[in-house]
């Protein structure tokens, strides 16, 4: 690279990055079969629509104060999910529909949270980056970065300590990677040998900050690897990779083998934020991601492969995954306003599902 | 590191339990009350660095590590993001941590974890943040660095609930109660109040937080404070005393919840007010007491709400220039008289 800085579109280049082979072996003999493939496909379409539509009604003022839509990175969160029991915490960022979603919140208890309604899933005290689920183990979206992993950290500090069979997940991303306090908690992680899995999303862009702009050093993997616990690349794009590395990492966590690391390479394709004019990277750098790394696409080119899915079975899916939001965003739409006169009390309907 | 005087005698014997009748140290009491709770809840373990075998910057714990062992009194390294992220995150797993950041001054380095991630959480999510974050504050030697006063940033912190006993025995009192709410509670102890000593409650006596003392009664001035201004406000009451003056003493002792209503019933029946901290005024305790006074009282009183407080400036070292700053008995003797002579 030259020492004039290239515009950070230039860096990235419209390809992809290359994906470092990653120790994990997705297309060995453990892959899911065909009708759980499909499952996960139309729960990456649920996502990817919820997204557009999150887009759509934000714009549209419907949805206030904006959101941060994760279309592009659906295959980590549900590869991630799908590695998890239902006892095991996630702890999320604040581009997180997609990991409240795959960790099992409904559409339509999300859509309602990000309309402010009383039944969202927050009481509408929360929001899309305050998206919670105590009962499902999904202690929040959270607004700030490099916060989530601090919380999953401390919820496996309480498991190890309960001697629970669980581990906790902590999103955060390639902008979180240069936090300090994200290497505090790698460190106690490692130190203490507690059951997480640190998942950096890393999609290239701190808000409009290229991460070759941002990062010293050769990865936030490598990064990772100089606390001395395991740390690894993987296609956060190729959603199999993902279940694979998580569920090695799980393994070792609940082995007493300690924490994990896993860099997720991925790509986000809106802009940070709704109305983000992104003016920091080409058209043709997403337009490339789109053709060549979507997760969806790669999963749907492998089954149909497989003879496992036919155009009339995407059809489908992606019919009843926009059935599926519809119905969200009607549920939303219909959702009572809170009870004002709550405004100072704590939000209740939690507590009960307390993890 | 500060270096007054601990004050901390040691107890006969390492991990040795002191007897409910014995006068313990303001230390010694925090110890005490933590240990019994320890011993009747399991969750309870404490965060901390330098707390296994040197028991804290304070001996605030000491001994404790040989009683409840490594993984109950548990030392971390100086990331004081990540010893308040494990606390809430643990909270949240159903433990009830103590973090100790030894001083005040640390919690910048986890003030996100602390105000955005605990005080926030219950609000937001319905899920109870049972934490416990132990801190010195107040003012004392060790310099600008080591004696922010900054209790009242945490207090108007909506979620977070501020305790600063002045005594042993609301020390022992109120951490037996603050590791029985279900929300943060920020518990400050105030560094020059180490080593003094007082007499403690037992095992089963709890101070509710959001419950002031009146350490004295009576009927010409209300002087009030919290840590250590409770020692000087009672020296000022004693002033007044010998010239004939009764002045009513008040300990806030805890900030959030604030009761407003026993300092105002004083305020109704003196007609005069001194609040008395170590804030540099601006903003500080002493400024939301005013406010809340004139409000709650404002026919009742015979002259301004005063508050005696240290000028707004970073702390110094030099004794004399350290006694310059701190807001002294004489001060508030004089302002009560001041009062009294508006008639």
């Amino acid at each position: 690279m030259s020492e004039a800085a290239a515009p950070a579109a230039e860096q990235a280049g419209v390809q992809p990055p290359s994906v470092q082979p990653s120790s994990v072996q997705p297309s060995s003999g453990q892959a899911p079969p065909p009708g759980v493939l499909r499952d996960w496909l139309e729960q990456m379409l649920v996502i990817r629509q919820f997204e557009a539509e999150s887009v759509r009604l934000s714009l549209a003022g419907q949805i206030p104060g904006g959101i941060h839509s994760s279309a592009g990175q659906e295959g980590v969160a549900v590869g991630t999910a799908q590695a998890l029991g239902p006892d095991d915490v996630v702890s999320g960022t604040h581009r997180s529909h997609h990991h409240a979603l795959a960790k099992g919140l409904t559409p339509r208890e999300v859509m309602a949270e990000l309309f402010g309604k009383a039944d969202g899933c927050a009481g509408g005290r929360g929001g899309s980056m305050h998206l919670v689920d105590a009962g499902r183990h999904f202690l929040g979206s959270n607004g700030i970065v490099g916060a989530g992993l601090g919380l999953a950290m401390g919820a496996a500090l309480a498991m190890k300590m309960r001697s629970q069979p669980a581990v906790a997940v902590g999103y955060f991303g390639d902008g979180g990677a240069n936090t300090g306090r994200v290497w505090e908690f790698i460190n106690l992680a490692a130190l203490w040998k507690l059951p997480l899995i640190a998942v950096c999303e890393n999609n290239l862009y701190a808000v409009e900050t290229h991460i070759s702009h941002a990062m010293a050093g050769e990865s936030v993997a490598a990064r990772a690897s100089g606390f001395g616990l395991p740390a690894e690349i993987v296609d956060g794009q190729d959603v199999l990779a993902v279940h694979a590395a998580v569920g090695q990492a799980r393994s070792r966590a609940l082995a007493g083998q300690g924490p994990s690391f896993i860099e997720a390479q991925t790509y986000r394709y809106e802009g940070h934020n709704v109305g983000d004019v992104q003016n920091y990277r080409e058209k043709s750098e997403v337009a490339a991601w789109l053709e060549s790394r979507d997760p969806i696409d790669l999963l749907r080119q492998r089954l149909a492969g497989q003879g496992e899915l036919d155009e009339g079975g995407f059809a489908a899916a992606t019919a009843r995954a926009a059935g599926i939001v519809a119905d969200a965003i009607a549920f939303a739409e219909a959702s009572p306003w809170p009870d004002t006169a709550s405004v100072n009390r704590a939000w209740p309907a939690a507590a009960a599902g307390r993890p | 590191m500060a270096r007054y005087r601990l004050g901390e005698p040691r107890l006969a014997g390492r991990g040795g339990r002191p007897a409910v009748s014995e006068r313990l140290t303001y230390s010694q009491a925090y110890r005490a009350g933590l240990a019994e709770e320890m011993t009747s809840n399991d969750l309870i373990f404490v965060l901390g660095t330098d707390i296994l075998l040197r028991g804290g910057h304070f001996a605030q714990v000491f001994g404790l590590g040989d009683r409840f062992g490594a993984d109950r009194i548990r030392d971390v390294p100086i990331s004081e993001a990540a010893m308040v992220a494990a606390g809430v995150g643990a909270a949240l797993g159903g433990m009830r941590p103590v973090v100790d950041l030894n001083f005040l001054d640390f919690a910048f380095g986890g003030m996100d974890e602390l105000c955005n991630q605990a005080a926030k959480i219950h609000y937001m999510f319905g899920i109870p943040v049972p934490l416990v974050v132990r801190a010195t504050n107040g003012i004392a030697f060790g310099g600008a660095q080591h004696n922010n006063v900054i209790e009242s940033w945490f207090a108007e912190m909506p979620g977070m609930h501020v305790a600063v006993p002045s005594t042993a025995a609301d020390t022992k009192g109120l951490i037996k109660s603050a590791l029985r709410l279900d929300d943060p509670v920020l518990f400050l102890m105030h560094k020059a109040l180490t080593g003094v000593r007082g007499e403690v409650g037992g095992p089963g006596d709890y101070i509710p937080f959001g419950l002031a003392r009146i350490v004295r009664e009576g009927g010409d001035a209300t002087l009030i404070g919290y840590g250590a201004t409770v020692r000087t406000c009672v020296a000022a009451a004693g002033q007044l005393a010998a010239e004939g003056v009764s002045a009513e003493v008040i300990d806030l002792r805890t900030l959030y919840p604030l009761d407003l209503e026993t300092v105002a019933a004083s305020l109704r029946k003196t007609g005069r007010a001194v609040m008395v901290d170590e804030s540099p005024g601006y903003g500080g305790v002493s400024a939301e007491i005013a406010a809340s006074l004139q409000e709650a009282a404002f026919d009742y009183l015979d002259g301004p709400v005063v508050r005696v407080h240290a000028p707004h400036s970073p702390v110094p070292q030099s004794r004399v220039l350290l006694e310059a700053l701190l807001p002294g008995s004489g001060q508030v003797a004089a302002a009560a008289r001041a009062l009294i002579a508006r008639g």
